[in-house]
């Protein structure tokens, strides 16, 4: 990955000659939502990367600006009650096509095709008065003029593929009559019925317990290897970052603090936030004596983000930078080595030091 | 299932009992306890200075001297096994369900409700789809853009239209298109007699009662849509890639309207217990009309008539939108 | 015989305007700027009937025949607000329907169509003419004209008429809504049963049919207004082997020029020509109209809208609704086509003539003089609803002598003089309470001018009020509620059964008629005078003797001041164009007649 926009800079009239190499490539994308209590600015300049076949895992808070970036890719902001409302700006590049200024018809005409998406909650995210069977027939004939019988033979066969046991029987059941993750393995049957290059996981796996966590981890994993998709996985789960993701995004208050190859953020983290986030994760090989290192205070308010590096009320280290240069100037993504970039005020052998003596031996 | 309408029936039956029981305390029982006698009772269905034999012959042939519980075990008889008359020169046999006949003109009320009743569910039924139509459709545009000129302009229209009594959208109704302009009927004719006829008399009528309910209907709507728009699922349709118009509708209304037909069961039940300020304004002779008639000339019979039936089609709608909720939504579950 | 129009146990006029009534009146009232925008365009309004020609006048019907025509054909329609009592001609009490039923049930005796009291003349109708009296006015006999004929063809005795008699005043258990004169006055009517239950052969003995065209009727009394008697529709023939008891009503057997083409209950009467009618046995009805139509349960708007258009007639001859009244009187074109006339009604207040203080004639006077009649007349609705009245007697019932005997200035009340007789009764103030009918309001509103005048006298009254269907038979008819309650005053109205004073005083003035409830006499006048004088003019053969006499009641009355007369009821009746022979009749309370109503619509 290559940072391409760390300005925040407007970007203008996209042309074809703009179009990237990346399969998808992000551009200084800002999502903001007028209120009555003022602009809300869920992603503020955010811009990545990702080839066919990785796994990008978006990583932070709830509010952070995970779902809504997904959410952007897709298309989803404009449409509904609220969609004229939305103020978007940047690019996003899907194969060498434009989605946030492209005619809107198209955007969807990509949707559940090109790009498609796990839902968090697989019981309030499928229709609860239609059959599964019949819900992912619609997923399918949406994009493919078949008759309803040749969808359902698909229907199955994606049940199937899904570890769905006795699919003939079970495409007829509702979606309240399955397991959580029963439900979750249709969810993605759904998803992939219409073998999507770009598959976008939102917290797919929160809503369920560990064990069934892990099979659909597998699932996802197994099947992007099968159909060769990339996958955007949003989590604010690292153990789940560990066990699938090829690279990380860690993004605070709508913009991106560190982002680089799984490895080097789990060995070397560059940022305090990552530090706080890799400190709330349980593992099972700690020691059960150490006590959880949860990141004080709250997550920023998106209508007032803390000026300078919006962290800094929450960060431990705030002050170890000279002058109140963290509470006025806002750090850019600075690269560390090779991929990995991270946005911090703080000097890098300050970091170094700070990581090795005093985080990393409690983890 | 079965075993649920059989349970759902039982329970009916009971209701219905009370709510009889209750209408006969209301206008039989209270009186009594206020210091009414049965004479004084029997003397306003007479005519004038009666003699005291006209009285207690008045009297014992409504049967107003047995005690109350008697009364009212004769009524609940006659439903179920009918009763004998004696009112002329022979006896006349009232089949089941017999409602008695009323105290002031002694016709029998079951065939009364029997010819009133198609001019009722006429009104009703007409009405019910005008508003369903109408009032579903305006909440979904105004959903779908809440605060625009159609949602505010529409929205300011439906709270006139709850507000606004029958009395006058009805009058205004009969002014306009009866008097001033009349190109609608005035006299009801059957369906089965001349269908177009039937509708171009009950037009005005539907509107005006329509214009009452789709302003509910419309905010029921709105608020459901606005509410569902919102929903996960939604998210999942447009994720799908499909259009937006199927995402409303499929989607969206699908599961909106579900509440809608509890609230429209119920309604439209209600109303076929008889409309009745509508059926006045109108002059529809309906079961409405019939039980206004009673309550002026404190005639219990067609009183008791009317709302047994209006309680039984409330219950009957009740059962039925229960039977519809769980056909319409797969997650209910009768038991 | 006058309809039964005041008496609180049926729906009478204002009863029509039950509390939704009102509300539509409201309504209809806020919606009245559209209707008079409206009204500009509208052609119907232009006071002129569809051919062009003008009205013929404010008040032309009450003096003579309006658009008299011997035109036959077409449908005569008409719309009623209520449902009658029954069709049944031995069912009804009603005023309109005693004129109705005349198209399909001749009584023995009948009212001629005339114009104002012109019409309260008498004539032989089934009979060929009028009563014969002997033993004193104890028994009366008549004739029955020849070739009478049912719409069956079946002859017409003077059995079917006795049977008919028998049926509606003894058979009260089944047939209990009519009068029951004939019981009250014919010998032995206590004991018969009916022929319902007394299946005896001969009936009642004192009702004798010695051929079958004589019907003699032996009274236990010498009662010299029979005749008005045998004009009620319960002389009119039924034939007994046709009786079905209160399903008489759904097949009925016409005597009359017209005969059911159908019934249906509480909604529609439609009536065509009775083949088997004879004009030659029939010197009164024309048989004009193909065809008559009774729309019954009829918005009263609607009616009123039909009326201005020419289209129906007014089945209740109530006269229109105060909206209406409001277009109507204000609007030069149309007020030549109204007929503003007396209903044969006395508007009066009841004063408790028991209840301390008021047993004293004083404290009586001085409520006769302390009551300001023109804030009544308004709170009535105006000149246009009641003249200012003075006396018992309206003035369209034979008896009437004008008199004023507690004259006040412009009839506006006298307080100091009213103080005159509280002192002289031994009063300075009085503390009562007074009755109305709560589901009328022009009565409630009558009531509260009445306290508001009685204030400036030092009486001070209380307004109660009570449901009509209840007002006699549960409160001011009750004289023991009445003494408990301290109810001195009583909102009353009074329209007699026939237009003579005996059917008028009888009942409100008579001590013999105080009952223990249901009671009429809410003054419980028990004058000896006053109930000697009503005996015998019942049995005074000559009617300008008869008539003094109620005079005198009425004068008797009047200085006892047992009650305080207010306004004489006056209807507004719309003349609807595209009718013939309209002529408004006191016999009928100001109704048109409807024997021979035609019109001019194909």
């Amino acid at each position: 990955m290559t940072e391409l926009s760390k300005t925040g800079a407007a970007v203008g009239e996209p042309s074809p000659s703009d179009a990237p190499s990346a399969f998808l490539e992000v551009r200084d994308l800002k999502v903001h939502f007028p209120t009555d209590d003022g602009l809300v600015k869920s992603v503020d300049g955010l811009s990545f990367q990702l080839e066919k076949g990785k796994t990008l895992s978006i990583v932070g808070e709830s509010g952070s600006g995970k779902s809504v970036t997904s959410l952007a890719i897709m298309g989803l902001h404009r449409l509904g009650a609220r969609g004229k409302n939305v103020q978007m700006s940047g690019e996003i590049w899907l194969d060498g096509k434009e989605l946030v200024g492209a005619d809107p018809d198209e955007v969807r005409k990509l949707r559940g095709r090109e790009m498609a998406m796990i839902f968090q909650d697989p019981l309030s995210a499928m229709h609860p008065y239609y059959r599964i069977g019949n819900q992912i027939v619609e997923a399918y004939r949406v994009h493919h003029d078949v008759s309803k019988k040749v969808a359902r033979t698909r229907a199955i066969e994606m049940l199937d593929r899904v570890g769905i046991p006795e699919p003939g029987k079970r495409v007829d059941s509702y979606p309240h009559e399955f397991s959580g993750g029963m439900r979750q393995r249709a969810m993605i049957a759904m998803a992939l019925v219409n073998n999507p290059e770009l598959l976008i996981a939102d917290e797919p796996t929160t809503a369920l317990d560990v064990t069934v966590q892990a099979q659909i981890l597998d699932l996802i994993r197994d099947l992007q290897k099968e159909f060769g998709s990339a996958v955007v996985l949003i989590t604010h789960d690292l153990g789940v970052v560990a066990e699938i993701a090829d690279d990380v995004l860690v993004m605070y208050g709508g913009r991106c603090v560190e982002r680089g190859p799984v490895d080097e953020i789990f060995e070397q983290p560059q940022h305090p936030y990552t530090w706080g986030l890799l400190g709330s994760m349980p593992r099972i090989d700690r020691e059960t004596s150490d006590r959880l290192i949860p990141v004080k205070g709250q997550p920023p308010s998106l209508i007032n983000v803390p000026s300078g590096c919006a962290f800094h009320p929450r960060c431990p280290y705030a002050d170890i930078p000279k002058g109140d240069v963290t509470r006025t100037v806002r750090p850019e993504l600075q690269q560390v080595d090779g991929g990995h970039f991270s946005a911090c005020h703080l000097s890098q052998e300050d970091r170094t030091r700070i990581w090795t003596e005093e985080i990393a031996p409690k983890l | 299932m079965i075993s649920y309408i059989l349970r759902r029936t039982f329970a009916a039956v009971i209701l219905l009992l009370v709510v009889t029981a209750v209408t006969f305390a209301i206008f039989f029982l209270l009186p009594r306890l206020a210091g009414q006698t049965a004479d004084q009772l029997a003397q306003q269905y007479i005519g004038k200075s009666p003699s005291a034999a006209d009285i207690a012959a008045v009297k014992s042939n409504l049967g107003l001297d047995d005690p109350l519980y008697l009364q009212y075990w004769h009524f609940i008889k006659g439903i179920v096994s009918g009763a004998t008359y004696d009112l002329g020169p022979t006896t006349t046999q009232c089949n089941a369900p017999c409602f008695g006949y009323s105290f002031k003109t002694h016709v029998e009320v079951w065939p009364q409700l029997t010819s009133r009743l198609p001019v009722t569910i006429s009104l009703a039924a007409g009405a019910a789809v005008m508003w369903l139509v109408s009032g579903v459709a305006i909440g979904v545009i105004s959903a779908l853009k809440p605060g625009s000129f159609f949602d505010r302009s529409f929205m300011g229209v439906a709270l006139a239209g709850v507000s606004l009594p029958m009395f006058f959208t009805g009058n205004l109704a009969l002014l306009l298109f009866t008097y001033q302009w009349p190109i609608f009927g005035r006299t009801y004719v059957p369906f089965t007699e001349n269908p177009a006829q039937w509708a171009n008399t009950l037009f005005p009528a539907w509107c005006s009662l329509a214009l009452l309910y789709s302003a509910i209907y419309a905010r029921l709507t709105r608020s459901g849509m606005l509410e569902t728009m919102n929903e996960d699922f939604i998210r999942t349709a447009r994720a799908k890639g499909l259009r937006e118009r199927k995402v409303v509708v499929r989607h969206g209304l699908r599961a909106a309207l579900t509440p809608i037909i509890t609230v429209f069961g119920m309604d439209l039940g209600l109303l076929l217990g008889g409309a009745l300020i509508t059926e006045t304004v109108f002059s529809l002779h309906g079961v409405g009309e019939y039980a206004v008639q009673g309550i002026k000339d404190n005639d219990l019979p067609p009183i008791l008539g009317v709302t047994l039936l209006a309680a039984l089609f409330v219950v009957v709608a009740n059962l039925l939108v229960d039977l519809l909720y769980a056909a319409a939504d797969p997650r209910v579950r009768l038991s | 015989m006058r309809p039964w129009r005041e008496f609180g146990k049926f729906p009478l006029m204002e009863e029509k305007q039950t509390i939704m009534r009102r509300s539509a009146l409201a309504a209809v009232a806020a919606i009245g700027s559209v209707s008079l925008l409206l009204a500009g365009c509208s052609k119907a309004d232009d006071g002129k009937t569809d051919d062009g020609t003008k009205a013929a006048g404010a008040n032309a019907a009450t003096k003579g025949v309006v658009n008299a025509s011997t035109q036959a054909g077409g449908t005569v329609t008409y719309e009623y607000s209520d449902v009658p009592d029954s069709f049944d001609p031995g069912n009804t009490y009603y005023g309109y329907m005693f004129n109705f039923s005349r198209l399909y049930a001749r009584p023995l005796m009948t009212f001629k169509p005339g114009p104002g009291e012109k019409g309260n003349e008498l004539v032989p109708d089934l009979a060929e003419s009028a009563g014969v009296p002997s033993d004193g006015g104890k028994t009366w006999t008549y004739k029955l004209r020849s070739g009478l004929k049912y719409q069956d063809g079946t002859a017409i005795t003077s059995k079917d008429v006795k049977y008919a008699v028998e049926r509606s005043n003894f058979a009260r258990d089944v047939l209990s809504l009519g009068p029951n004169y004939f019981q009250q006055f014919l010998d032995g009517g206590d004991k018969y049963k009916g022929p319902y239950k007394d299946k005896s052969a001969g009936g009642l003995a004192s009702i004798q049919t010695p051929d079958d065209t004589t019907i003699v009727f032996k009274l236990n009394r010498a009662f010299q207004e029979f005749d008005y008697l045998a004009a009620q529709p319960q002389t009119a023939p039924v034939p007994q082997s046709k009786d079905k008891g209160i399903d008489y009503v759904k097949n009925i057997v016409s005597s009359g020029s017209y005969q059911f083409q159908s019934y249906d209950e509480g909604k529609q009467v439609v009536l065509v020509r009775n083949k088997n009618w004879d004009a030659a046995t029939d010197p009164l009805r024309k048989q004009y109209p193909d065809k008559i139509v009774v729309n019954l349960k009829v918005n009263a708007e609607t009616i009123d809208q039909d009326v201005q258009a020419g289209n129906a007639i007014d089945l209740g001859g109530t006269g229109v609704q105060a909206a209406t009244q409001a277009d109507v009187v204000n609007n030069a074109d149309k007020k030549a086509s109204t007929d503003n006339t007396y209903g044969g009604r006395l508007v009066y207040m009841a004063i408790n003539t028991k209840l301390k203080p008021f047993d004293n004639v004083e404290c009586r006077k001085a409520v006769q003089y302390a009551i300001d009649k023109v804030s009544v007349q308004t709170a009535e609705g105006g000149p246009i609803r009641g003249d200012i009245a003075t006396t018992v007697l309206p003035p369209d019932i034979p008896g009437y002598q004008k008199a004023d005997l507690y004259a006040t200035d412009g009839s506006k009340g006298d307080p100091a003089k009213a103080k005159e007789h509280l002192k002289a009764c031994g009063q300075t103030t009085i503390n009562t309470n007074i009755t109305a009918r709560s589901d009328r309001p022009a009565e409630i509103d009558a009531a509260t001018a009445i306290i508001n005048s009685l204030k400036t006298a030092g009486i001070n009254a209380t307004l109660k009020q009570f449901p009509s269907g209840k007002y006699f038979t549960d409160y001011a008819g009750v004289p023991k509620w009445d003494a408990d309650n301290n109810v001195g005053l009583m909102m009353m109205q009074w329209g007699a059964d026939w237009p003579a004073g005996f059917g008028f005083l009888q009942q409100i003035l008579n001590g013999s008629a105080i009952g223990a409830s249901g009671n009429t006499n809410l003054s419980q006048f028990d004058d000896k005078e006053v109930n000697d004088l009503l005996g015998k003019a019942i049995g005074t053969e000559d009617q300008a003797t008869r008539e003094g006499m109620y005079a005198e009641v009425d004068a008797k009355t009047m200085d006892a001041a047992a009650l305080v007369p207010l306004t004489y009821f006056k209807v507004l009746l719309y003349r609807p164009a595209n009718f013939t022979n309209l002529v408004s009749t006191a016999a009928f309370s100001g109704q048109y007649d409807y024997l021979n109503i035609g019109t001019t619509k194909k």
